[in-house]
């Protein structure tokens, strides 16, 4: 199984620098959040390359798996194409394969090229903010060649507006870089959990290779050897790569450091930390023999100490292989394939162009009221570091009742400014009308380590209980931009320190929700 | 004669009929199964029979006891 997805296709991108120069930018590339002054960038924060090389800007600014800021506004789809797969991972079980089993891998229906050909223009017909098609899965899409090939020459020729992106596991990469190159797929994203074998054994239990099956340290030489070859020959070609690594305490947490060494030298643009899922209802075998999956506060310290290195991604959701639309929600239910295949489908570019304009033009607002604001901390010195949860339903807006909150995503916030660095799932407060108080213990959990939690309204109950578990609750930027807010907030907050109204306290830890998402 | 699938255990996940060397495997029903028939447990072709090296869940390709093991022409 894949997590995630990732990558695309550019096709206005013809122009700009050599593959060497653009390669070494990317290499040279630092750093990911809405921090200024520091000396790193974002992916997504600032209208919003911040240092990002423009050619490398253009190629994943509207791409919601690479870019921050672009996943408040655009979506992305799966289709599964690609059942089979040729190695097996210990924390993946192919085994089920139901609509109720919420983790990445999974779907609920396989499709055929032609299948998935329709389906990615009925969706992007009737979701305007759909540029990205990835092929994950459910197994791996170069164990897959022919279907997965099949389907982007069929995408290619019918709406060449649509990025297209591959997720691999990397083992037969190297074969197919010539193929990947000539269908246009500009982006690939590589799952690369370690590079030393001894650690891979742990990992990887076997893998198929030219017609044999090997086992223990010995596939996991071969296999990081593949994966390493395969990115260095797409970073020659000027292929952009994203590296997903799945973060497994006791396994590979400190090794990962390692990885992303030897990923950013050979090229990779981005790196994607995950944590593991591994409830032991999944079946695979870490969730079997009790292998935990880290805290937030590892994940976070983790993703903290290789930002240094290069770009951290901290958005992923670990979707499904077939997951439509924005990152964060999956509209899979609508799209069928009994409903597709009985839909007329108008496929018009104009629209779909009218519709990202004015999603730029938001982009743009949103990032002018930002550097506003953040001009008004300009003075302010403080060692002062907090979190804060927001709930939104994306536009970069506070716009989510807490009640309503399937997720909440967290942002740091420092004198440098608001920088995103993650986000929470959670089981749904409000249900019906009512709350319900363990699920509200499971959100108190889930955001622990915040200082305050935003919110577009929040009933009288769990403000209650929000502010005895020490957590703030703040409805006065509802509906109001989440940066610019949260940078207004913090200026506040320091002000409160100073007249002795709060003392700063070190938050706890916070927990991760297991599971990936699924409709609803 | 021929490796079996066992259909409750195979996930379709269709990674055996594309390493089969002699295109035994097919569809049905939902899952895969291996035509006794073609079927040569690979003998000729490779030291392990593929579906089995391939496959995601341990004993689904197996030997069909109803069938005599393969014997190769000389």
């Amino acid at each position: 199984m894949m997590y995630d997805a990732g990558p695309s296709i550019d096709v206005t991108d013809e122009a700009g620098g050599s593959v060497g120069d653009i390669m070494q930018q990317i290499a040279d590339h630092k750093g990911c959040g809405t921090s200024g002054g520091s000396g790193k960038a974002s992916c997504g924060s600032a209208a919003g390359s911040g240092d990002l090389a423009p050619e490398i800007w253009e190629k994943v600014k509207n791409h919601p798996c690479y870019s921050e800021e672009a996943h408040h506004h655009y979506a992305r789809m799966h289709v599964a194409v690609a059942p089979a797969c040729n190695i097996q991972c210990n924390y993946c079980n192919r085994k089920y394969d139901c609509a109720n089993e919420s983790r990445p891998g999974v779907v609920s229906e396989k499709l055929t090229p032609v299948q998935a050909a329709k389906k990615v223009l009925a969706v992007a017909s009737t979701i305007p903010q759909m540029t990205v098609l990835g092929i994950a899965g459910p197994g791996d899409p170069l164990a897959n060649p022919a279907k997965t090939f099949k389907t982007f020459e069929l995408i290619y020729n019918t709406a060449p507006d649509i990025k297209l992106c591959l997720s691999t596991n990397g083992l037969m990469l190297p074969d197919h870089v010539d193929t990947i190159a000539k269908y246009n797929v500009d982006h690939v994203t590589i799952t690369i959990n370690m590079v030393d074998p001894d650690i891979g054994a742990k990992i990887y239990p076997w893998i198929f290779y030219r017609n044999k099956r090997y086992t223990g340290r010995e596939a996991a030489q071969i296999l990081t050897d593949r994966q390493l070859m395969g990115l260095e020959m797409l970073t020659e070609r000027g292929i952009l790569c994203k590296v997903n690594s799945v973060m497994i305490p006791g396994v590979n947490d400190h090794h990962l450091v390692e990885v992303n060494r030897a990923v950013k030298s050979r090229g990779a643009f981005l790196h994607n930390i995950m944590p593991l899922i591994s409830a032991p209802e999944h079946g695979t075998v870490f969730g079997l023999t009790g292998q935990r999956g880290p805290t937030a506060q590892e994940l976070k310290a983790l993703q903290d100490g290789c930002e240094g290195e290069m770009n951290m991604m901290r958005h992923c959701r670990q979707c499904r292989a077939d997951a439509v639309g924005l990152l964060g929600e999956d509209r899979s239910a609508e799209f069928t394939t009994d409903k597709i295949m009985a839909m007329e489908v108008d496929y018009d570019i104009d629209t779909r162009r009218a519709y990202q304009a004015q999603v730029e033009d938001e982009r743009q607002a949103k990032v002018a009221a930002k550097q506003a604001e953040l001009g008004t901390l300009a003075g302010e010195m403080s060692d002062v570091k907090i979190l804060i949860a927001v709930a939104t339903k994306g536009g970069g807006r506070v716009n989510e009742h807490f009640g309503h909150a399937k997720e909440f995503q967290i942002y740091e916030l420092s004198t440098a400014g608001a920088k995103f660095v993650g986000h929470r799932r959670v089981d749904l407060y409000c249900q019906g009308g009512f709350g319900d108080e363990d699920s509200l213990d499971g959100v108190i959990r889930a955001i622990n380590d915040c200082a305050a939690v935003f919110v577009a309204k929040i009933g009288g109950c769990p403000r209650a209980d929000l502010v005895k578990a020490g957590i703030e609750p703040v409805d006065q930027y509802a509906h109001e931009f989440i940066e610019q807010s949260a940078i207004a907030y913090f200026k506040d907050y320091l002000g409160r320190i100073r007249t002795g109204e709060i003392t700063p306290v070190v938050r706890g830890d916070a927990d991760i929700r297991q599971g990936a998402f699924i409709a609803g | 004669m021929a490796y079996k699938i066992i259909a409750s255990q195979c996930t379709s996940c269709t990674a055996c009929e594309a390493e089969c060397p002699n295109v035994a495997i097919t569809e049905k029903g939902g899952t895969f199964v291996i035509n006794p028939k073609k079927c040569t447990e690979c003998i000729g072709y490779f030291d392990i029979p593929q579906c089995v090296a391939v496959c995601p869940v341990d004993n689904t390709c197996i030997i069909d006891n109803n069938f005599p093991r393969y014997q190769p022409r000389a």
